[in-house]
């Protein structure tokens, strides 16, 4: 619209179709980038992780593994009980510990423990995993995922706060 | 319909009436001709009835959804109740609940033969390309509609169905781990992840709907619904539109009250059918609550998934991540493109026989899938080593260390993944007759060395225990078939597995 050949009174109404548009796209990315920082709020942190508290050492025997939960460290306070997140906890020696998350490697589903023959066991696509989490048979691409831990006296504390997937691990 | 005489005479009180509306709303040009446009009389065919019942259904599901959206709780510490207060307390919320859950079927179902009737009579060819893309988009949206709907039945299998997409999703390189919480509004599958699934099943995916619907029919009203296809009678660019319209000269009739006769009579059994479903079945779940600390749970997708989640399981792993993330673009790609590359010719199933070999196919592997699916022979069968006898026969006349062998079958939990006498889980062989399949010495190097789908058990058996178990597999084969003496494959130590 900005031909140099222009009548005056088109140059008047061409710019105030040029104000009309700009003024709108201005105003809609004034309104819109917040809006969508709103709604990708989620995305503030790449990786949700924190220490949390997973109860007394003395809690799990040695030699056993014992499911034990934590309350997810991001919440909202109706979450309800899916702020609670499970995971399996096997302490190898006094102070030696693995801590798995529940959700199988393959497509997430809750894992179980079977202490007679030392396997997990996947309810959804057969999933299986050794004691120490490796992969033992099933589709799974890797063995259960792991969250990192440490004594605090006798605390024992994990460091963890988001689903694990392939391409997120706790 | 409004057949005005066009007499000269004084005209009736009503007609006065529709006169002064119609000066301010001017219907009879706007609204009135796609209600009595013409349309080939060969399109009044039974075969013709199921996009309007599939539309049916969806009026059906926004008018049954609202309702259920008076009593429901979108948060995730009550929407659980909120689905027990409605089974049980609220009047009637039964059967509002079975009523959205059986629509949500019967519009699947509808809709699948609709789209398969439309592929079977090339009613997707020129010029109607535009119309077979909208309703391909339709029916992702409806599928959509499906699965976030199953995650608004807030219980065991919402949430670990919710898992199973959210674990797909992690798979992406690079970008999972972003998508995944964008997807669920934090970290978690929690309070935001169904406050989200709530906007896309009761505003977002419902709007698209509403528009895409209108554009379908837009186009089926502006290009003309496809006439019966007569095997012969190819479609051409230049003459089609031509002989359509010759054809609606020759023997076309309006669509109300002619069109619609049979597409009433249909969607008045629908509406019984759906009366039925949800009286007589009545609406599903909710099960457990969907609490992820209660993990003695099986979750289990709606019927429609029921085939994806065969196939989860049935991929191999290295195909797995690159198929679930490029298979379904490829297929919705091809979908879309199928008026392009099939633009002209035959239209009549007769002379298509790929069509029918496609539509054949495709039924037989997702129904494949389904059953497979329903009976899931690769999962563990978690209580059946407490919970499942062993057969008389296998343990009469036995010796004390055969029977010892016996029970560690139990005790081991091989028969989670190993029957005995049918009863039992199918992840592994059946080991009814294993001593014919394999000698003494593949036995044990398959009980402690694992192999193709078994752990090891090396580790977790003592050897008494190893002497005990394959003093129990010798025993099992049948009385005319002697045990197995020579190896079929080679079990040199280190060349197995």
């Amino acid at each position: 619209m900005a031909d140099g050949d222009n009548l005056p009174p088109v140059n008047r109404r061409g710019f105030l179709m040029g104000l009309g548009v700009t003024l709108n796209v201005v105003g809609a990315a004034m309104i819109g980038v917040p809006v969508v920082g709103y709604i990708a709020g989620a995305l503030r942190q790449r990786s949700y992780q924190a220490w949390i508290p997973l109860g007394n050492v003395t809690d799990f025997p040695e030699g056993e593994c014992r499911l034990a939960s934590y309350e997810n460290p991001y919440t909202v306070p109706w979450d309800g009980f899916t702020a609670k997140v499970p995971c399996w906890v096997r302490r190898k020696g006094p102070a030696e510990f693995q801590v798995f998350a529940i959700n199988c490697a393959h497509l997430g589903c809750p894992v179980r423990w079977f202490p007679e023959s030392q396997l997990f066991m996947c309810p959804c696509h057969g999933g299986v995993y050794y004691a120490d989490g490796s992969r033992a048979s099933g589709p799974p691409p890797r063995g259960l995922y792991e969250y990192e831990y440490e004594l605090r006296g006798r605390e024992l504390w994990v460091r963890g706060g988001q689903i694990p997937t392939l391409s997120g691990p706790v | 319909m409004g057949k005005e005489p066009g007499k000269p005479e004084e005209k009736s009180k009503l007609a006065q009436i529709g006169d002064w509306f119609d000066l301010r709303l001017s219907f009879r040009e706007s609204i009135l001709p796609p209600i009595v446009h013409e349309i080939p009389s060969s399109s009044g065919s039974w075969w013709y009835v199921f996009g309007s019942a599939t539309l049916l259904c969806f009026v059906m599901q926004i008018l049954t959804g609202m309702c259920l959206a008076l009593v429901y709780v979108p948060a995730a510490d009550q929407a659980w109740n909120s689905l027990e207060y409605l089974n049980y307390q609220q009047p009637l919320g039964w059967f509002l609940r079975g009523l959205h859950f059986w629509g949500s079927n019967f519009m699947v179902a509808l809709m699948t033969i609709h789209l398969v009737q439309v592929f079977l009579f090339g009613a997707f060819k020129y010029p109607r390309e535009l119309t077979w893309v909208v309703g391909c988009v339709l029916f992702l949206c409806t599928i959509a509609m499906a699965f976030t709907g199953q995650v608004m039945r807030f219980d065991q299998d919402a949430y670990w169905g919710l898992g199973i997409g959210i674990a797909i999703m992690g798979r992406f390189p690079v970008i999972g781990e972003s998508l995944v919480h964008l997807v669920l509004g934090g970290p978690i599958i929690g309070a935001e992840a169904l406050s989200r699934f709530f906007t896309l099943h009761v505003f977002i995916i419902p709007g698209v709907l509403l528009m895409l619907i209108g554009l379908h029919l837009w186009l089926v009203i502006k290009v003309g619904i496809n006439e019966w296809p007569m095997p012969g009678r190819l479609v051409t660019r230049e003459k089609y539109l031509e002989e359509y319209h010759a054809e609606i000269e020759r023997d076309g009739e309006p669509f109300v009250p002619q069109g619609v006769r049979k597409d009433l009579v249909f969607s008045g059994i629908v509406l019984i059918a759906l009366f039925s479903a949800a009286a007589i079945l009545g609406p599903e779940g909710p099960n457990g609550e969907p609490d992820p600390t209660l993990i003695n749970t099986v979750p289990r997708p709606d019927f429609y998934f029921l085939w994806l989640f065969a196939a989860l399981a049935l991929l191999p792993p290295y195909l797995e991540t690159p198929l679930i993330l490029t298979a379904p673009l490829v297929l919705i790609a091809a979908a879309f493109l199928l008026p392009f590359y099939s633009n002209l010719g035959e239209k009549s199933w007769k002379r298509r026989p790929g069509a029918w070999i496609l539509v054949i196919t495709v039924f037989l592997m997702l129904g494949t899938l389904a059953y497979l699916g329903l009976s899931s022979p690769w999962s563990p069968h978690m209580d059946a080593w407490s919970g499942v006898p062993t057969p008389v026969q296998y343990v009469q006349g036995r010796t004390p260390l055969e029977l010892q062998g016996a029970l560690l079958i139990q005790q081991k939990q091989c028969r989670n993944c190993h029957s005995l006498g049918g009863r039992g889980g199918q992840r592994g062989p059946a080991l009814d007759d294993v001593a014919t399949v394999q000698t003494r010495d593949e036995l044990i190097r398959q009980v402690l060395q694992g192999d193709g789908n078994m752990p090891a058990y090396g580790k977790h058996l003592k050897p008494e225990e190893v002497t005990a178990l394959i003093a129990f597999l010798e025993t099992m084969h049948p009385r005319y078939e002697p045990v197995q003496q020579n190896s079929t494959v080679p079990s040199v130590p280190g060349s197995a597995g």
